[in-house]
């Protein structure tokens, strides 16, 4: 019997639909104001494209900041447990998770069966995260999903020394008025993105088998920035935004069996 | 799940307590001489030889314990913003700028603020802020102050530290006969240090019952239990409201009546607590099926006064207490802390306001891990500051934790 797991965030919701080890169907969605009817519409729209209905389900998992309110869920699992047991499940061998989400950013310690040891997040501060670079993408006049790709044409990246959102948007206003680049503005800011995250994950014991996880996967200019920061390569996984919803999707199995 | 399955019965004597410090702010804001005049008031740090005050007859108040009240009524940001439109900074301690500020307007969680003070008495062994803001204080009500300096202790305590604070509990004797204009007593101290200590080998022992699994009530319990030893110690109401409370608690352990519905997790607090955010907290742990079975805040009022040589023993005393030791008695404490209450693990709260409290919390955890092989958690926030806390990260990040437990 397939399961399901459900990750609402802050930004995005989440779904997988999961029948033993094979993922039969996926979905994401805007979350918007109300995180129930995001995560319902998520899982609602992963089961439509397999033709399948909530009851033929077997168990549904919730994870993600709203998580709470997703009513139709079995149980409610922190996305930090989900994310590691993802990550596991697609990338054995990683022992450090990064997760970099809409709102918030996360270092996980995972061992070998993707069980949490340590874990570090960000304070409550949005820096280096996928709001910050919303911000700097609209104060840039670019896409979000251009920032990466922009960032690698860069040859010398400008100082962005601020890691807080407000004071770096001004700084790259600043940059901005003195007639710097944008591709090096942009990878000026994956690189103070990439020193924060570096600095966060100190804090707990890291190792070369890194993954990085949630949207910010998405910029290839965050990832290089941190494999140069980390000295190591980083693994990006297939749909690092439905890494947590997998997590999820796995526990709701264990559930079910 | 529904409130009442994990909600801990009632403590019965939370009532007398209620009362005890009611009557307590009554009588502070009500005293009347007959000659017009009123019962000496003194404002005194948390950690300060609170023994002289009440030996002397002199009411003590403890804005400390004033700032934990209006945090856990959520009003202490509204006050801290009066001290922050001065001038003092938002990094500053939340307890001095919320005091500060009810001081100025006359406000606060008791009507019309606290009773104001004849003079002041500033104790060092929590931390240097205090020294800043008592002056602060001292200017704003024009009344003297004495500093009781403490020596920090980095690795043993010299002697000559316990004679230099000997030194000064005769000088604060000699302050407070002048302030008072009554000649001190030795015989009414060595009377209510005995008090004094009795009341801490209760509240000790009312600590010790959450060795018991499970645990008859959480840390979140004793903060709100730990208010009469803080300022009225030294006194009999307070024996006698410990030796109630000692006694629910070894009632609740004969009958295995836990504070958290099917404990499964034994958790140690670290850290004064998030006063707006208790309710809350003690809800989320109990959920989760965690009991925070001890602190290394409530046990800060567990000293050893002995009664032999109460000077001696108390300038040792007010020396040695946590917040005045180098992390590594810290360390051992906390270690300690962690195998009598058998303990799974460790929540820090990462104070914003409390520097002293707060710095090295990530050695130690790294420590503890290493001596004991349990994890920590550390929450950032602030004790009454709810301007910088965030309720969805922290619950993030506890349930984690529990889940990795």
């Amino acid at each position: 019997m397939p399961v399901a797991g459900v990750d609402i965030g802050s930004l995005t919701a989440k779904a997988v639909v999961l029948q033993g080890r094979e993922v039969l169907s996926t979905s994401l969605t805007q979350t918007g104001h109300n995180s129930r009817v995001a995560g319902r519409r998520a899982l609602d729209m992963a089961l439509d494209r397999m033709g399948l209905d909530e009851g033929s389900l077997g168990f549904i998992v919730a994870t993600g900041y709203g998580r709470t309110a997703a009513d139709f869920a079995g149980e409610r699992i922190t996305e930090i447990t989900c994310h590691a047991r993802g990550a596991n499940r697609t990338h054995p061998e990683a022992r450090t998770v990064i997760d970099l989400g809409g709102q918030d950013s996360k270092a996980i310690a995972i061992d070998e069966r993707g069980k949490v040891l340590d874990f570090v997040m960000n304070d409550k501060c949005s820096a280096g995260t996928g709001r910050f670079l919303e911000v700097m993408a609209s104060a840039l006049e670019v896409e979000l999903d251009d920032l990466g790709s922009l960032s690698l044409e860069s040859t010398s990246p400008a100082s962005i020394s601020s890691v807080c959102t407000v004071f770096a948007e001004s700084e790259v206003v600043s940059r901005v008025a003195e007639g710097a680049p944008k591709v090096d503005i942009i990878a000026g800011i994956h690189q103070a993105i990439a020193s924060r995250i570096y600095a966060m994950a100190a804090r707990i014991p890291t190792n070369e088998a890194l993954i990085i996880t949630g949207g910010v996967a998405r910029n290839i200019g965050v990832v290089r920035a941190l494999e140069q920061k980390f000295d190591t390569r980083i693994v990006v996984p297939e749909m690092p935004q439905h890494m947590g919803a997998l997590g999820a999707a796995i526990i709701a199995g264990e559930h079910h069996e | 799940m529904a409130d009442e399955k994990i909600k801990s019965p009632k403590i019965q004597a939370t009532e007398q307590m209620k009362q005890l410090i009611t009557e307590y702010y009554i009588d502070a804001k009500t005293t009347k001489l007959p000659e017009g005049s009123h019962k000496p008031i003194c404002w005194i740090t948390s950690g300060g030889p609170v023994e002289f005050l009440i030996a002397a007859d002199v009411i003590p108040i403890y804005p400390e314990n004033h700032g934990a009240m209006c945090g856990a009524a959520r009003i202490a940001p509204g006050l801290a913003e009066v001290a922050e439109k001065m001038g003092f900074s938002r990094d500053l301690c939340s307890y001095a700028r919320a005091d500060i500020g009810g001081a100025l307007t006359e406000s606060g969680a008791i009507p019309g603020g606290l009773p104001k003070p004849d003079f002041l008495l500033c104790c060092n062994n929590i931390c240097g802020t205090v020294v800043k803001w008592y002056e602060e204080l001292a200017r704003i009500f024009d009344v003297p102050m004495f500093l009781f300096d403490t020596p920090f202790i980095h690795v043993e305590k010299p002697e000559h530290a316990t004679e230099y604070v000997r030194q000064q509990c005769l000088e604060l004797v000699k302050f407070l006969e002048e302030r008072t204009g009554s000649g001190f007593s030795l015989e009414r101290f060595a009377e209510v240090a005995m008090l004094s200590v009795e009341a801490v080998d209760l509240w000790k022992g009312v600590l010790a019952t959450a060795e018991s699994r499970p645990s008859p009530f959480t840390c979140f319990d004793a903060f709100i239990h730990m208010a009469p030893i803080v300022t009225l110690r030294g006194t009999q109401k307070v024996v006698d409201y410990y030796k109630l409370l000692k006694k629910e608690m070894e009632d609740r352990v004969a009958q295995g009546v836990g504070a958290v519905h099917d404990e499964k997790y034994r958790l140690i607090w670290d850290n004064i607590p998030i006063w707006y955010e208790m309710r809350n907290l003690g809800n989320l742990f109990a959920e989760n099926r965690a009991c925070l079975v001890a602190d290394t805040y409530t046990t800060a009022w567990a000293v050893d006064i002995r009664i032999e040589d109460p000077l001696t023993s108390m300038a040792d005393a007010y020396t040695k207490v946590y917040l005045n030791i180098s992390i590594d008695i810290m360390l051992e404490q906390l270690v300690e802390l962690m195998e009598r209450y058998e303990a799974d693990g460790l929540v820090m709260h990462s104070n914003r306001s409390c520097k002293p409290y707060s710095l090295g919390q990530y050695d130690l955890s790294r420590a503890v891990a290493e001596r004991t092989g349990k994890p920590s958690l550390i929450i950032e926030a602030d004790m009454t500051d709810s301007r910088v806390y965030s309720e969805a990260q922290t619950r993030e990040r506890v349930e984690a934790f529990i889940e990795s437990l």
